[in-house]
């Protein structure tokens, strides 16, 4: 067995017998099971005194938590349209084929089960999949070979070969926060030597503004956050990166981690908040143990802990919370309630986390690079931050490229960069569309070239995915439906229908089944999920629909019938389970399409 | 006193109070089916968006404020409020014919009150359990439209926990707290407020599902805005001077 035994006792107590910690409990008890089993949720409900309801509804709502086994070992490909583009259908045959197994099914002799997931994060180097959670980039044919003959000789994973796992950063511009070196305190030093007003006045002057891609004044979200009263503050950082396309956060903690959590460690001087959190995406699993080695130095330093550079009064320890694969905990009240261990539905609001955050304490909710940048302005003055970008947004952005490039990766640039130079600079020679910011964000043509990367043209989080001209927009498009779909939270009817339908009606136009009709329908499914919806997932959902159909109106043209309408509904499809159990194919089992 | 207007109307609010509780006690019905005044907002159904001032929010988890203006009964807001509701349709399994439930259905009856005539939209078809496990009370999932009104029933009134929500996305699921998952293992009663909270044929007591004929029930006679709640016979008799 490569499983170890999982005492459930044991693991509550590790995590304090506190249900807040839920998902990192589950995630121990499917780390030593394989899965989380029926009866191990009926202990946790014991061990944890809280209802047996509670536990199964976290477990079933991530992606990566499963109460059926998954084996010993659990293939995830990432489904990302660029993985695609890269050949990961193809490739997750292969693997099946030398597998023998077939997709989203466990193996007969109960060794293996092979699946797919939402974008990991290594759109730079795919396709690339998660094993027991851990990344494998840059997948080919060799590759698979190998990693197949590992799992028939049933070779535990820690012996596999180190390369099968090495991650690159892929930065190709630097800037003030990748190319400078940055000595662990100097920010915390130089804002030692004033107060915490000063830091917040420091901030404003800077127009720091979130990186997130909403672009919400960093100055005001800690001041609000300050001035509210609580028994406790909390600083929490979103490392939950899960825009497709996007990862940019994956190199700033792979290789400036540093920066960040000193970032959050002024943020704690600030609010006088004593307990931060790393949201870190449960894709992101395998920097863990560097991660906390940069913790343990910081706090050797005297950089974290009680007494912060002999400050009696300056006690802050970040604690790292893994997510476990749900899109929708980037949004930040969706990220508490996964920090306090429920599923991440995003809350109702106002109040807002600055007022009500984790635990109902006031909480500043940051990315992971908005912090790298204060930390910045801590050790260099907004001065120097705001000499960068232009008047409305300060400093410099990190851009995730990839898609039809020669160079993909990490390319850091000042705000206002152009979509041209950005195109130029990764070799993008043929480009005819990029998403700005991943699905949620903007489409924009070949037409389009000349706009700006900044919060008053294009804003983003950091995903820049580029299409050459053979590409076909409408595929990518479907891509994304299929994305919102999986990852819609379920909460509120507009998002949880609304996305399905517009799945199924991309899907019923892929079968060569649509008509202007459908087209009509996406818009007004559209207009109602953006109306309605509950927070920014089912109001951004139906984006990429709406904008490839507008600039791109030949990909869905070509596929529709010269119809009014056309049904959805396969009347040989339906035939299909009779076909099975009666065991014919022949013609007179089928009913064949009249041409119309 | 505190007043906001609703559809050119001033309706009085006391502090604290949501736009949909200020309206419901000045007698003005906005469409809601997760929404009931004795159980902590959700917000989930979204039936309740309302126009506040411009922005678009549920009217159930707005406070009112002020001076707010706020528009429910547009033609623009109806046809989505109409688009929600068969959306509502089409993710369930929902037979109104052969329904225990139907001419007291919530759903059906704010069906009724927004002019549905189609369910529009393609059917899911989901393939849902249903779990006649208990001695005194159905759980038929194919009916559940997810409003949680059970969950904060048997959380908030009853002490007991018995209802949760699985799962994510469109494969959301009424789950229930019980070692095997089903309703019988668990300490469910048919007096319970979880079971008669409902809106829907969810969750229904057994052996009484045609004690009143079809055709003489409360929205074979009354729109939804007369009794928006089924349990709240008093008004009704208020308005038929009984």
């Amino acid at each position: 067995m490569l499983r170890r035994e999982c005492d459930p006792a044991a693991v509550v107590a590790l995590w304090r017998g506190d249900a807040a910690n839920l998902v990192q409990i589950l995630h121990e008890v499917q780390d030593a099971c394989g899965n989380i089993p029926d009866a191990m949720i009926d202990q946790l409900a014991k061990l944890l005194n809280v209802p047996r309801v509670r536990i199964e509804a976290t477990a079933s709502f991530y992606h990566f938590f499963h109460t059926e086994s998954h084996g010993e070992y659990e293939i995830l490909f990432s489904d990302n349209i660029i993985d695609q583009l890269q050949g990961k259908a193809e490739l997750m045959r292969y693997l099946c084929e030398r597998l023998w197994v077939e997709p989203r099914k466990l193996s007969e002799d109960g060794l293996v089960w092979v699946g797919e997931t939402s974008d990991i994060g290594m759109a730079d180097q795919g396709p690339a999949a998660l094993v027991n959670g851990m990344v494998l980039p840059a997948l080919s044919k060799s590759r698979i070979d190998l990693i197949a003959d590992l799992i028939r000789a049933k070779c535990p994973l820690a012996e596999w070969p180190a390369m099968l796992f090495a991650v690159a950063d892929n930065v190709h511009r630097a800037g003030p926060l990748l190319g400078e070196a940055f000595a662990p305190g100097a920010g915390l030093r130089a804002m030692l030597s004033s107060s915490a007003e000063a830091m917040l006045a420091e901030l404003d002057v800077a127009n720091l503004r979130g990186r997130g891609g909403a672009g919400y004044k960093t100055a005001m979200k800690w001041a609000s956050c300050r001035k509210a009263q609580g028994e406790a503050h909390y600083v929490v950082c979103n490392a939950d990166e899960g825009e497709p396309g996007t990862f940019k956060d994956r190199v700033l903690l792979q290789s400036h981690a540093d920066l960040v959590f000193e970032g959050m460690t002024v943020c704690a001087r600030v609010l006088g908040a004593k307990q931060g959190f790393l949201y870190l995406r449960g894709e992101y699993k395998y920097m863990l143990p560097s991660l906390r080695a940069v913790l343990d130095a910081r706090r050797a330093a005297g950089l974290l802990g009680k007494g912060i550079l002999n400050d009696a009064e300056f006690d802050f320890d970040i604690q790292i919370h893994l997510g476990a694969g749900a899109y929708i905990c980037g949004e930040e009240s969706a990220l508490i309630e996964s920090l306090e261990g429920k599923p991440g539905k995003p809350r109702n609001r106002p109040p807002f986390p600055d007022t009500s955050g984790y635990r109902n304490q006031p909480t500043v909710v940051n990315n992971v690079e908005t912090f790298a940048c204060a930390a910045r302005i801590a050790e260099r003055g907004a001065a120097w931050f705001s000499g960068l970008g232009t008047a409305q947004s300060t400093g410099s952005k990190l851009i995730s490229v990839s898609g039809d490039c020669a160079r993909p990766g990490v390319y850091e640039y000042p705000f206002g960069v152009t979509v041209r130079q950005v195109l130029e600079d990764c070799g993008a020679t043929d480009a005819h569309a990029v998403q700005i910011s991943g699905p949620s964000g903007t489409c924009i043509s070949w037409q389009e070239f000349d706009r700006k990367i900044a919060f008053e043209d294009l804003p983003t989080a950091g995903a820049f995915m580029v299409f050459s001209r053979e590409r076909d927009m409408f595929e990518v498009a479907r891509n994304f439906t299929h994305f919102f779909a999986h990852e819609s939270c379920g909460f509120c009817t507009p998002c949880r229908v609304g996305t399905s339908l517009l799945k199924n009606t991309m899907d019923k136009l892929a079968a060569g089944k649509g008509s202007p009709y459908d087209m009509a329908e996406m818009k007004r499914i559209m207009h109602i999920q953006l109306s309605m919806s509950h927070c920014g997932l089912g109001h951004t959902a139906a984006n990429p629909v709406v904008q490839t159909m507008e600039k791109f109106p030949d990909a869905y043209e070509k596929r529709l019938k010269k119809l009014h309408f056309e049904p959805a509904f396969d009347l040989d499809g339906a035939l299909a389970t009779a076909r099975l159990i009666t065991g014919r194919d022949d013609e007179w089992a089928h009913i064949v399409e009249e041409k119309s | 006193m505190t007043t906001f207007t609703l559809d050119g109307k001033t309706i009085p609010f006391e502090e604290g109070q949501t736009i949909i509780e200020a309206a419901a006690a000045a007698d003005v019905y906005i469409p809601h089916l997760c929404h009931h005044p004795e159980f902590k907002p959700h917000g989930s159904c979204k039936l309740c968006t309302v126009n506040i001032g411009g922005r678009l929010g549920a009217a159930c988890t707005n406070r009112a404020a002020e001076g707010m203006v706020v528009e429910s009964e547009t033609p623009a807001l109806n046809a989505d409020r109409l688009a929600l509701t068969q959306m509502l349709f089409v993710e369930g399994n929902h037979f109104c014919p052969s329904c225990e439930k139907s001419g007291n259905c919530q759903l059906q009856a704010v069906a009724y009150h927004l002019g549905m005539l189609s369910p529009h939209f393609p059917h899911f078809y989901p393939a849902r359990d249903l779990d006649a496990s208990h001695p005194d009370v159905l759980l038929e999932r194919n009916r559940c439209i997810l409003c949680e009104l059970c969950v904060r029933a048997s959380c908030d009134v009853d002490g007991k926990n018995v209802f949760g929500i699985g799962g994510r996305g469109i494969k959301a699921r009424l789950i229930v707290n019980s070692p095997s998952g089903r309703l019988g293992d668990s300490s469910l009663a048919v007096t319970d407020r979880a079971t008669e909270v409902c809106p829907t044929g969810a969750l229904i007591p057994k052996r009484r599902g045609f004690s009143v004929p079809i055709g003489q029930r409360l929205y074979d006679h009354h729109d939804i805005q007369e009794v928006p709640q089924a349990g709240l016979k008093t008004k009704m008799k208020e308005r038929q001077g009984g």
